[in-house]
């Protein structure tokens, strides 16, 4: 099989401009970034709290949480499909085979990862950070804030890593979004499919796409976190 | 001692292997989901020992497939690119197998007032003139090659924005579209019976003379690829071409209907 040719048409089918392509590059961006966005005013917040807070039951919750990072993200799209389906609970709501439904899917992937970090980077935290701001009259969401500011570098660590392993993620997104042109199609389920089509030169434009994107993001973390990455 | 062990061994894996022969096949998605398979290739291992490893793909991959040599034999349904196939050298000989036909099925509401149409292309006509939902299988299968057909026969461009819906995946995924999206799409009947229970589609259109389709077998050319099964391949075709291949393809139902009819000369 020849490699090369295939590649050569990819890098021209890139630089193009092709619409089709383009559009199913930007689906995959704007739907992961738009789960996070969703996510991040509850998850982080959330995290706070199971960190910092004794409650009953607070172990099991974060042994959960860790147990749902390595749950099968063809499985979230396995219990949403029937979930979505028209014949599922939600099935009024007409949204299997949607953007939206890859968004949720997302969501529900992304939000044990979210969690676990912030609540691993609050624990880490010095806690006397919480009880100065406190002492110096900081109210409490004040003082989270504080916190959560010292920590930022670990949480966007978190996102970072969400972030990767939604936008990379097939299983649920050809289930849920069903793989339609120009409506669900996104990086990994056109590659998947491509492939399969013999198409092998829209699959590498996209491969080559989505590793430029997860090292783009990794460098730019670590760009913002600066020396304190380092520390 | 030693060696006289390990000779044995040997001897014993390579009867082994000669046992369990393997026949690779690139095939279209009717053949898999409509469960056709699983049914035939048992019969054809117990009379012959080999074993029928298939990957169901469309009909444009599954030739694709077979063009690399990463398949034994296709069994596909397009007459125009099989004939290329075969006058390419990909293929050797092309074996009618057998046929059904096409239906085009939608939502029981019938948006596009479709129900009964004797003309394919019209019907597809009204479905774009009401722009209801339709699923296009979008793989470059028999079955998308034949809609595309149809829609070049109707004079209209499959293209309207959110709801003429390419997928690009296999024929049970595009029927259970269908229904989620209160569509239409254009199956083959095999596929329509075999998923009757997962889906509310109703046959809105059927005996076009547009509507046949037949099924042909393939071996893939040896002389491209001397390191294909051929004579696996070559067994396999003439199994299903013969009388018993035949009756069993006659015999295999799907809630008492007769999926596929044998048409092996």
């Amino acid at each position: 099989m020849d490699l090369l040719e295939p590649t050569r048409q990819a890098f021209a089918l890139l630089f193009s401009g092709d619409r089709e392509l383009w559009g199913i590059i930007w689906l995959s961006l704007w739907v992961s970034v738009a789960a996070l966005a969703l996510l991040a005013p509850l998850c982080v917040p959330l995290g706070f709290v199971v960190a910092r807070i004794h409650f009953p039951g607070r172990r099991a919750l974060v042994v959960a949480m860790q147990g749902f990072l390595s749950f099968p993200t063809v499985v979230v799209g396995l219990v949403l499909y029937l979930v979505l389906s028209r014949r599922g609970p939600l099935g009024a709501f007409e949204l299997l085979f949607t953007p939206a439904a890859i968004l949720i899917g997302y969501m529900v992937i992304a939000l044990p990862i979210l969690m676990v970090f912030t609540v691993a980077a609050v624990q880490g935290a010095d806690s006397r950070i919480y009880e100065t701001a406190r002492c110096l009259g900081a109210r409490p969401l004040r003082a989270m804030a504080t916190t959560l500011w010292e920590v930022r570098f670990a949480v966007t660590a978190g996102f970072v890593n969400a972030f990767g392993r939604v936008v990379s993620e097939v299983g649920c997104a050809l289930l849920v979004g069903g793989n339609i042109a120009g409506l669900t199609r996104n990086i990994p389920t056109a590659i998947a499919l491509e492939t399969s089509k013999g198409e092998f030169a829209y699959g590498i434009a996209l491969g080559f796409v989505l590793m430029v994107i997860a090292v783009g993001v990794n460098v730019a973390l670590a760009w913002l976190q600066g020396e304190g990455g380092l520390e | 001692m030693i060696k006289r062990i390990v000779f044995t061994l040997l001897t014993l894996l390579c009867a082994a292997t000669a046992q369990a022969q393997t026949v690779r096949m690139a095939t279209t998605t009717s053949t898999a989901n409509t469960g056709l398979l699983d049914y035939l290739l048992p019969k054809f291992r117990s009379r012959t020992g080999i074993t029928v490893q298939y990957v169901a793909v469309g009909t444009g991959a599954a030739l694709k497939i077979g063009e690399q040599g990463d398949a034994d034999v296709v069994l596909v349904h397009d007459r125009e690119s099989e004939d290329q196939f075969v006058a390419a050298g990909f293929g050797v000989k092309r074996h009618d197998v057998m046929y059904n036909d096409f239906v085009i099925v939608g939502a029981p509401a019938d948006p596009a007032q479709i129900r009964g149409l004797k003309d394919a292309a019209a019907a597809l006509k009204r479905i774009r003139a009401a722009g209801s939902a339709f699923v296009s299988r979008g793989d470059r299968s028999g079955t998308h090659l034949r809609e595309l057909q149809l829609w070049r026969a109707a004079g209209v461009e499959p293209k309207w924005d959110g709801y003429y819906l390419s997928i690009g995946q296999g024929m049970g995924t595009a029927l259970i579209m269908a229904y989620e999206k209160r569509g239409y799409t254009l199956t083959d009947r095999g596929t329509y019976l075999a998923y009757l229970k997962k889906t509310d589609l109703q046959i809105m259109v059927e005996g076009d003379s547009r509507l046949n389709n037949p099924y042909s077998v393939i071996a893939v050319n040896p002389s491209r690829h001397p390191r294909i099964n051929h004579a696996g391949a070559t067994r396999f075709i003439d199994w299903l071409t013969s009388d018993e291949g035949q009756r069993a393809i006659a015999d295999y139902k799907v809630g008492g209907a007769q999926l596929f009819f044998p048409s092996a000369k």
